[in-house]
C-alpha cells in the first residue's frame, strides 16, 4: 500500500564543538544546501519540510522551525517538527519518508540539527527538577550503571569499550565532516584514558557538537528520473517503552528487540549479519556497540563483545559498524540519528568517500533516545524493495 | 571585519511552578517524617518507591495504596562519577547508585558515601544517613547518602531481575 | 488515499491551574477516549502526541507522557513539539502508508506552569526580536491595531466574536470561561493591551485532548457515524514580523484550498483563533460564509490549553458530525505568532 521512497540527496555540516561562524539558520542551510545540490534540486522544488531536533533549551529558541521558515524558503509549504529525544534524527527521517510513502508529497526535505554550543548543553539536558535527588552527571551517569550490568552479565573483558572507541575515532579520520579527528589512538592509550563514570572512560564518550544533517527524499517517479545515486527505503520501524518500571531490562530493552524484529520482517531479512553490508548505529558510549549488536540480532546474546574483539565490526570486517566515526566522534543531538540514517544511505549510494565500504547493497541506520527507550531504524538498499 | 558582531549573549529567565501531584504527596510527607513511603500499582501490584509521577508506567495506571518500605536496601548497579558539571553540588569522585530498598520492586537513585569508591559492589547492603531532622524538606535530599550496613552482600539472584 | 475518520474523542475539564502533574492529567483522558471507542490499548496501532518542553519547563517533558500509556509491551509511538493536531496529521500520514489502521493522538500541556505570554516570546527570532521580549499578547495587540486601522476588522466585530464565543461556552462543560455579555459591556471593558480587552484574549488553560482515528471499515465498525477526514493540509508563512501581512492569513487560505474546504458548504467550523480579531481574519481566509456556525464550543477564546487547543477543535468538530448535528465540519489548528502556521481539516458524515 505504501508508495516507494528513495533518498536522492544527502548533505551535512562541518561538525565541531562550536560553530561560532554561523547562526542557527546558517548551520541548517549548510546541510540543506549540500543536500539539495546532491539531489540536483532547488528550494523551489521541495514540497514539504520535516525538521527534527532535541530539547529547545539547547539553543534557547522555542520551536525554532517557526522562525526558520524564511531561511528554508518554506513559506506556503507544510513544515513539520518532530521531537523524540535522542532518536529524533532517525524518527524525523522516518516521518519524512512517510510524507512520501503516504503518496501525499513527492520531494521532501528533512533536516536534523543541534547548535548546542549556543546554550549550556549539560544543563539543558538535565535541568534540575524539584522533589527528586540529583545524582546523575548527565547521560554518562545514567548509562554507565547499565553498561556495568552488561559487563557483569556477559563476562566481557574490560578492554572492549576501548576497542570500539579506537575503531570509531580512527574511522572518523576518514570522514572530513566528523567533529573529532584524532588519528593517534591505540588500545593502550585508550585504556589509560581517565574514567568519567566508572566503568566508562573519557575516550568511550561522545563529544558535544554543533551540526546538521539533511536528506532529500523522493517518490518513485522522481527518484527514477534522478540520474544520480539513490538509496531506496526498504523498511522503517519505531518502538517505545516507558523509562522506568519494575523489572525493566535496560541492557537489551524489549523495545529495541521488537523494533529490530519488525524491521527485519518488513525488509525481508532473515539473517542480519549476512544480509546487511554496512551498519550505522547510535553508539554514544562505546560499550553500546556490543550491547546493540546483540539486541538487534546481529550477534547472539553475550557474544556482541566477541564480534568487537574479533574485528568483525572494523571497516574491513564482516559487518562494518560506524565507518563514519559514529556518535562517538560527532554528536549534535538533534542530528545524530539522521547522521546514522544518512550515512547508511551514503554507503548504499557509494558517496561515502574515504569511509566507503565496498559493494554495499543494503545498509542499516539506527537511532535511540531517552533512557534507552525510543528506537528508530531503517534499512536502505541499492535496489528497489 | 573586527567591527562585525559575531555573537551576542541573550539571557533568558523564566519562572516555572512544578507540581509533585497529589499522588506523590504521601511519599513526600513520609520523607518529612524520616520514612520511605511508596505506592502499589493496583493492576500489577508492584511497589514503586519513589512513586514516579504517581503512575505505573507499565500498566498506564494511577498508583494506589501507600506502602512503606524498609530503610535498608541492596545496590543493584552503580557508577563512580569523576566529571564536574554545572549544577552539580557533590564533591567528585562520588558513587551514584541504584538502590533496591527492602520491599520495593524498583530501585531508586542516590549517593553512596562512607566507603571507598573502589570497594562499592553490586549486591552491597546499604542504609540511609539522614540529615538532622530540623533540616528536613519534602525531598529525597533529606537523605544525605547511603552507607554500607556491613551485612553480607545480597545474592545476585535477589536483584538480577532489577538490573 | 485510504479513508480515515475520527471515531472518538475526550477532553479534560479545562482549568486555569492544577496541582496535578501532566501525567496525572493525562491518564483519565486516555482511559476515557478508549472507553468512548470501546477499545483497549492493544487495539491502538500508533500513539502520537504533541507537547512543548519550554511550556513545561523541562527538557524531554514528553517522555513522562509515555508513562500514561501503559507502553508495555512496547508500542509504536512518536511525538511532535507542537499542538496535538499535528500529531493527528502524523498519524493520518502513517495510516496512508498502510502500516497501521488505528491511532490514538493527544495533546497535553499546562499553560499555568509559567507566564505563558512570556514563554511564547521564545518562539521569535533569537537575535533581533526575542531579546526585546515582546510577549505574545502584545504581539497580538499589534496585529489587532493594524487590522483596526486598515478597516479589516472593527471593535464592534471583535466584541461580537467575544460575545458569541462566551455565550456558546455556556453549553460547553469543558470551557474555562463563559458568560452572557452585552456588546456595550464588552466594548466598555478595560483595555489590557490596547486595543485588546481581557475577553479579546484567550483563557489560557491546563488541559488534555485525545482523539482516536481509524481507517476504512475499521472506522465503520467502531462508530455509528464516523467523522471522515475528507481533506487535511497545513501551511506556514514567514514569521518575520516586519515583512509579513498583518491583516491576512495566506497560509490558512492555502491550507483551506488544499483541504477542499470550498467544495461544499461547511455547517460547523471550530477555529483555533486565540484572539477575537484573529477569528475574523481566519473566517475570511477560510472563505466561511454566514451560514457556518463558528465555534459552538466557545473556541480557543474560552479555553486555550496550549498544545491541545487545536486538537480540541478537531474533537469538537468531529463530535458534531458524529452526533448528527452537522454533515460537514471544519477543524483548524494554529501555531506561531499572528497565526503563522495553519492546519485545516474537513470532516464529513456519511
Amino acid at each position: 500500500m505504501a508508495e516507494r521512497c528513495a533518498v536522492i540527496g544527502v548533505g551535512q555540516t562541518q561538525h565541531t564543538s562550536c560553530r561560532a561562524d554561523v547562526s542557527i539558520a546558517g548551520l541548517v542551510r549548510e546541510a540543506v544546501d549540500r543536500a539539495l545540490e546532491s539531489a540536483q534540486l532547488t528550494m523551489a522544488d521541495i514540497d514539504a519540510i520535516v525538521i527534527g531536533k532535541a530539547p529547545d533549551m539547547l539553543e534557547g529558541v522555542m520551536m525554532p522551525e517557526l522562525w526558520l521558515v524564511d531561511s528554508l524558503a518554506a513559506a506556503g509549504k507544510p513544515v513539520f517538527r518532530v521531537h523524540t529525544a535522542g532518536s529524533v534524527g532517525g524518527s524525523t527521517a522516518i516521518v519524512a519518508a512517510q510524507h512520501v510513502m503516504s503518496g501525499v508529497h513527492k520531494r521532501v526535505l528533512t533536516v536534523g540539527f543541534e547548535k548546542q554550543s549556543d546554550g549550556n548543553a549539560m544543563w539543558a539536558l538535565s535541568v534540575p527538577m524539584p522533589f527528586g535527588m540529583p545524582v546523575h552527571a548527565g547521560a554518562g551517569g545514567y548509562f554507565s550503571p547499565i553498561i556495568r550490568s552488561y559487563i557483569k552479565r556477559s563476562g566481557a573483558p574490560s578492554h572492549i569499550g576501548c576497542m570500539v572507541a579506537v575503531k570509531d575515532r580512527t574511522n572518523a579520520c576518514r570522514n572530513p565532516y566528523a567533529h573529532l579527528h584524532e588519528p593517534d589512538w591505540t588500545l593502550e592509550k585508550a585504556m589509560a584514558s581517565p574514567m568519567l563514570w566508572d566503568p566508562v572512560r573519557m575516550v568511550e564518550t561522545c563529544p558535544s557538537s554543533d551540526g546538521a544533517m539533511a536528506l532529500v527524499l523522493a517518490s518513485e517517479d522522481v527518484a527514477d528520473a534522478h540520474d544520480g545515486p539513490k538509496a531506496w527505503v526498504h523498511a522503517t520501524a519505531m518502538r517505545s517503552e516507558p523509562t522506568a518500571f519494575a523489572g525493566r531490562n535496560q541492557v537489551s530493552p524489549r523495545a529495541s528487540e521488537d523494533c529490530a524484529n519488525d524491521l527485519w520482517r518488513k525488509a525481508g531479512i532473515t539473517s542480519p549479519i549476512d544480509e546487511i553490508d554496512a551498519v550505522e548505529m547510535y553508539v554514544p558510549f562505546a560499550w553500546f556497540e556490543p550491547m546493540w549488536l546483540e539486541s538487534l540480532g546481529f550477534a547472539p546474546k553475550d557474544h556482541g563483545w566477541r564480534f568487537v574483539e574479533d574485528g568483525v565490526t572494523e571497516m574491513t570486517g564482516r559487518l562494518p559498524v560506524n565507518c563514519s566515526g559514529g556518535v562517538l566522534s560527532t554528536n549534535p543531538i538533534g542530528a545524530s540519528g539522521m547522521l546514522r540514517f544518512g550515512e547508511a544511505a551514503m554507503q548504499v549510494m557509494g558517496i561515502a568517500g574515504d569511509h566507503q565500504v565496498d559493494s554495499v547493497r543494503k545498509a542499516f541506520g539506527h537511532a535511540y533516545g531517552g533512557g534507552s527507550q525510543f528506537f528508530a531504524m531503517w534499512v536502505v538498499g541499492k535496489d528497489k524493495p | 571585519m573586527s567591527d562585525d558582531v559575531l555573537r551576542i549573549r541573550t539571557p533568558i529567565s523564566i519562572k516555572y511552578q512544578y507540581s509533585a501531584g497529589p499522588r506523590v504527596s504521601s511519599h513526600l510527607l513520609g520523607l518529612m517524617d524520616g520514612r520511605f513511603v511508596g505506592k502499589r500499582c493496583p493492576v500489577c501490584e508492584l511497589v514503586y518507591m519513589p512513586p514516579r509521577n504517581g503512575t505505573c508506567a507499565k500498566c498506564g495506571a494511577l498508583l494506589g495504596e501507600d506502602v512503606e518500605v524498609g530503610q535498608r536496601g541492596t545496590i543493584t548497579t552503580f557508577c563512580v562519577v569523576n566529571v564536574p558539571f554545572l549544577g552539580q553540588t557533590i564533591k567528585i569522585p562520588y558513587v551514584s547508585a541504584t538502590i533496591l530498598l527492602d520491599g520495593a520492586d524498583m530501585g531508586m537513585q542516590h549517593l553512596i558515601q562512607e566507603v571507598d569508591a573502589a570497594d562499592v559492589r553490586m549486591g552491597m547492603r546499604v542504609e540511609p544517613v539522614w540529615r538532622p531532622r530540623e533540616e528536613w524538606q519534602p525531598s529525597l535530599e533529606n537523605v544525605l547518602h547511603f552507607r554500607p550496613t556491613g551485612e553480607p552482600d545480597a545474592p545476585f539472584e535477589s536483584y538480577a531481575g532489577h538490573l | 488515499m485510504r479513508e480515515v475518520a475520527i471515531i472518538a474523542s475526550a477532553q479534560a475539564d479545562n482549568t486555569a491551574t492544577t496541582t496535578s502533574t501532566p501525567v496525572e492529567m493525562l491518564i483519565p483522558v486516555i482511559q476515557q477516549v478508549l472507553a468512548n471507542a470501546s477499545m483497549t490499548k492493544t487495539d491502538i496501532g500508533f500513539w502520537c502526541h504533541g507537547s512543548c518542553d519550554y511550556m513545561t519547563g523541562q527538557p524531554f517533558s514528553f517522555v513522562s507522557a509515555v508513562d500514561a500509556l501503559g507502553a508495555w509491551p512496547p508500542i509504536i509511538e512518536s511525538h511532535v513539539e507542537a499542538d496535538g493536531a499535528f500529531a493527528l496529521y502524523e498519524a493520518w500520514l502513517k495510516i496512508q502508508t498502510g502500516e497501521i489502521d488505528t491511532a490514538l493522538v493527544f495533546g497535553n500541556g499546562r499553560s499555568s506552569s509559567g507566564d505563558i505570554n512570556r514563554i511564547l516570546t521564545l518562539q521569535l527570532d533569537p537575535y533581533v526580536v526575542g531579546p526585546l521580549w515582546p510577549d505574545d499578547r502584545s504581539i497580538a495587540a499589534m496585529q489587532a491595531r493594524a487590522c483596526l486601522e486598515s478597516g479589516v476588522v472593527t471593535e464592534r466585530a471583535m466584541a461580537e466574536v467575544a460575545q458569541r464565543n462566551h455565550r456558546n461556552a455556556l453549553t460547553n462543560p469543558k470551557a474555562l470561561r463563559r458568560g452572557d455579555h452585552s456588546i456595550e459591556a464588552l466594548m466598555a471593558a478595560q483595555l489590557v493591551a490596547d486595543p485588546l480587552r481581557e475577553l479579546d484574549c484567550p483563557a489560557h488553560a491546563d488541559g488534555v485532548t485525545a482523539v482516536i482515528i481509524a481507517a476504512g471499515d475499521r472506522a465503520r465498525g467502531l462508530a455509528a457515524r464516523p467523522a471522515w477526514i475528507r481533506g487535511i493540509d497545513h501551511r506556514i508563512e514567514s514569521q518575520n514580523l516586519g515583512n509579513r501581512s498583518m491583516t491576512t492569513l495566506p497560509s490558512a487560505a492555502l491550507a483551506a484550498h488544499k483541504a477542499g474546504v470550498a467544495n461544499d458548504k461547511i455547517d460547523v467550523a471550530e477555529l483555533h483563533a486565540p484572539y477575537t480579531h484573529q477569528e475574523l481574519l481566519l473566517t475570511s481566509a477560510l472563505g466561511l460564509s454566514e451560514a457556518t456556525t463558528i465555534n459552538p464550543s466557545g473556541g480557543a477564546l474560552c479555553a486555550n490549553p496550549m498544545m491541545s487547543a487545536g486538537l480540541a477543535r478537531f474533537a469538537e468538530a468531529a463530535t458534531r458530525i458524529m452526533n448528527g448535528t452537522a454533515d460537514r465540519a471544519l477543524g483548524h489548528a494554529s501555531s506561531g505568532p499572528w497565526m503563522q502556521q495553519n492546519l485545516v481539516c474537513v470532516l464529513e458524515g456519511e
